[in-house]
């Protein structure tokens, strides 16, 4: 279980970026956070990932608190971050000498298949293209078996067409093992498809505004009327936070 | 596997066709050079240019051929690569070391840059009497001067190339749990290669200006002392066959460095990788 208690986050020019964020996320859950650009959804993810420290509260995992990045959480930022000198299969067992896996090339085999990128294990990064290079960072995740696996805006740099592959992919995969997925994301329509809950966070400071719990059945279709009306309410909610803001800034 | 196998294939056609592309490049890249060498040797043989000041192109090669005859050459040559060699070696290692360290480490960067930033901005050649005083003539401060030139380009590219690591793909490392050892060797090593090498290049044609320097300083041996020997002798030709075969060797040891940067190289995604 991943929890975070009383999180806030001041950088060293003094700008909050989050402040008072209290969050608790089931095993197995698939919960996206939405807000506006600078809301500071990036700055959380950061801080479970152990990637940045809190300034006030904590964020732990399974009781233990998170000083470091944890062993058991796989990270895909927004941009695919392969190592330019490695081939694709050489990338994707990147973190395994680290881990001390002792099973390495099936695993790898596996990932790889797994996002159907097998027939490129030889090439480079400079030879994929966005997607292909997001897949493969999706499989260099995966080969670690995370249990908590953080995605900050992963699908953002793509067309649509391959994002929503990317997604069904994702689910696809999630569905193996079951680990917690936390998706940053500025896509309101891929949080619906994709996610058990849907947080919304609003500016300066950075805090949860509203939460959403979707009780809807997976695979869920985009055109459904159902996720249009959650969209709707969605919209304005974001609006809403950032009137919000206005007004008490006034 | 298909699908790979025609990825290397195609990856295979590219440099064919590139090398025809510079083949014929090289021919070009050699109508001016071709023309001037014979109104050099035309100019020279009706006597515009006085033959003890600027021999003909045709006088160099007879004498260069002489040299190679009598053994000579070979002998000089040797010297100054030699020369060049641990001179090149010493910097490389003590640059190396260093960039290495206060590219890494801030606190060795704060304690030993403005020092060596400092030193930097002495000419190199400004030592060449201090070397000669505590060194002595011989072999030694020779070395010593190669060593100094060679070192600041390699020490500069090295830390810059260090810090300008993308602290992105740190990230990575750090996500994965690296320990310092890991980090250096699996990130910081092959992200800092490619200035790395910049810097061993340019370290080597400073290191062939100071070799000149170092033989013109005194040395019985070595193409630089074949230059001192030709002006006091009076031999126009053999300065210009010594000028000649430094050039010569200082393309090759550069093809030669470049050569292998191309191989350690090869996964860069940059404009030169392109062309
Ligand atoms: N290292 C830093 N120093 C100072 N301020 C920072 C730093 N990193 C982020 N910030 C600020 O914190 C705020 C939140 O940043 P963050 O990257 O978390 O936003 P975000 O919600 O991910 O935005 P986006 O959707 O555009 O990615 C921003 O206003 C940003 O300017
Ligand atoms: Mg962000």
């Amino acid at each position: 279980m991943l929890q975070l208690e009383n999180v806030s986050k001041q950088f060293k020019n003094s700008f909050v970026a989050l402040q008072d964020i209290d969050l608790t996320v089931q095993p197995g859950e698939i919960l996206s956070l939405v807000g506006t650009s600078g809301c500071g959804k990036s700055t959380l993810l950061r801080i479970i990932a152990g990637l940045e420290h809190p300034t006030l509260g904590h964020a732990s995992i399974n009781g233990e608190w998170v000083s470091a990045p944890h062993p058991s959480v796989g990270v895909i930022f927004q941009e695919s971050r392969l190592m330019p000198w490695l081939t694709v299969w050489e990338n994707v067992q990147f973190g395994l000498d680290a881990a001390n896996q002792p099973d390495h090339q099936s695993i790898t085999e596996q990932a790889l298949a797994k996002v159907g990128l097998s027939a490129f294990a030889d090439s480079l990064p400079r030879q994929l293209s966005g997607g292909m290079a997001q897949r493969v960072a999706i499989a260099r995740a995966l080969v670690t078996r995370p249990t908590i696996l953080l995605l900050d805006e992963p699908f953002s740099a793509l067309d649509a067409f391959t994002r929503a592959n990317l997604q069904d992919h994702l689910l696809d995969i999630w569905n193996d093992d079951r680990p917690t997925l936390i998706l940053v994301t500025h896509d309101i329509e891929e949080a619906l498809v994709l996610s058990d809950r849907i947080i919304l966070l609003r500016p300066n400071p950075g805090q949860i505004h509203r939460e959403f719990t979707l009780d809807l059945p997976r695979p869920r279709k985009r055109t459904e009327s159902q996720l249009q009306r959650w969209k709707d309410r969605l919209v304005e909610e974001l609006n809403l936070s950032l009137i919000e803001r206005s007004l008490t800034e006034v | 596997m298909s699908q790979s196998t025609r990825l290397s294939s195609e990856s295979f056609n590219a440099p064919a066709l590139g090398r025809r592309r510079e083949s014929s490049q090289w021919t070009i890249a050699l109508i001016v050079p071709g023309i001037l060498l014979l109104l050099w040797e035309v100019l020279s043989r009706v006597g515009v240019f006085p033959s003890n000041l600027l021999p003909a192109p045709t006088a160099i090669a007879a004498t260069l051929w002489e040299l190679t005859a009598s053994g000579e050459l070979l002998g000089h040559i040797l010297a100054t690569l030699g020369r060049m060699l641990l001179g090149f070696a010493l910097g490389t290692v003590v640059a190396t070391v260093l960039g290495a360290l206060t590219g890494y480490s801030p606190v060795a960067r704060r304690l030993l840059d403005p020092l060596l930033q400092a030193l930097r901005s002495i000419p190199s050649l400004a030592w060449v009497p201090l070397f000669i005083l505590w060194l002595g003539i011989g072999e030694t401060s020779k070395f010593a001067l190669i060593a100094v030139g060679v070192f600041f380009p390699v020490y500069l590219n090295l830390m810059t190339g260090i810090q300008g690591v993308d602290c992105k793909l740190v990230e990575v490392g750090r996500v994965y749990r690296f320990d310092q050892f890991q980090m250096i060797r699996r990130i910081f090593l092959p992200a800092t290669l490619p200035s790395y090498i910049v810097g061993l290049r340019s370290g080597l044609g400073l290191g062939w200006m100071f070799v000149v320097a170092a033989e013109l300083m005194g040395a019985s041996r070595g193409l630089g002392f074949l230059l001192v020997d030709g002006q006091t002798t009076g031999r126009a030709s053999v300065i210009l066959a010594s000028i000649l075969l430094f050039a010569v060797l200082g393309k090759i040891t550069d093809s030669l460095l470049a050569a292998a940067g191309d191989r350690l190289l090869y996964w860069q995604d940059s404009y030169g990788a392109h062309r």
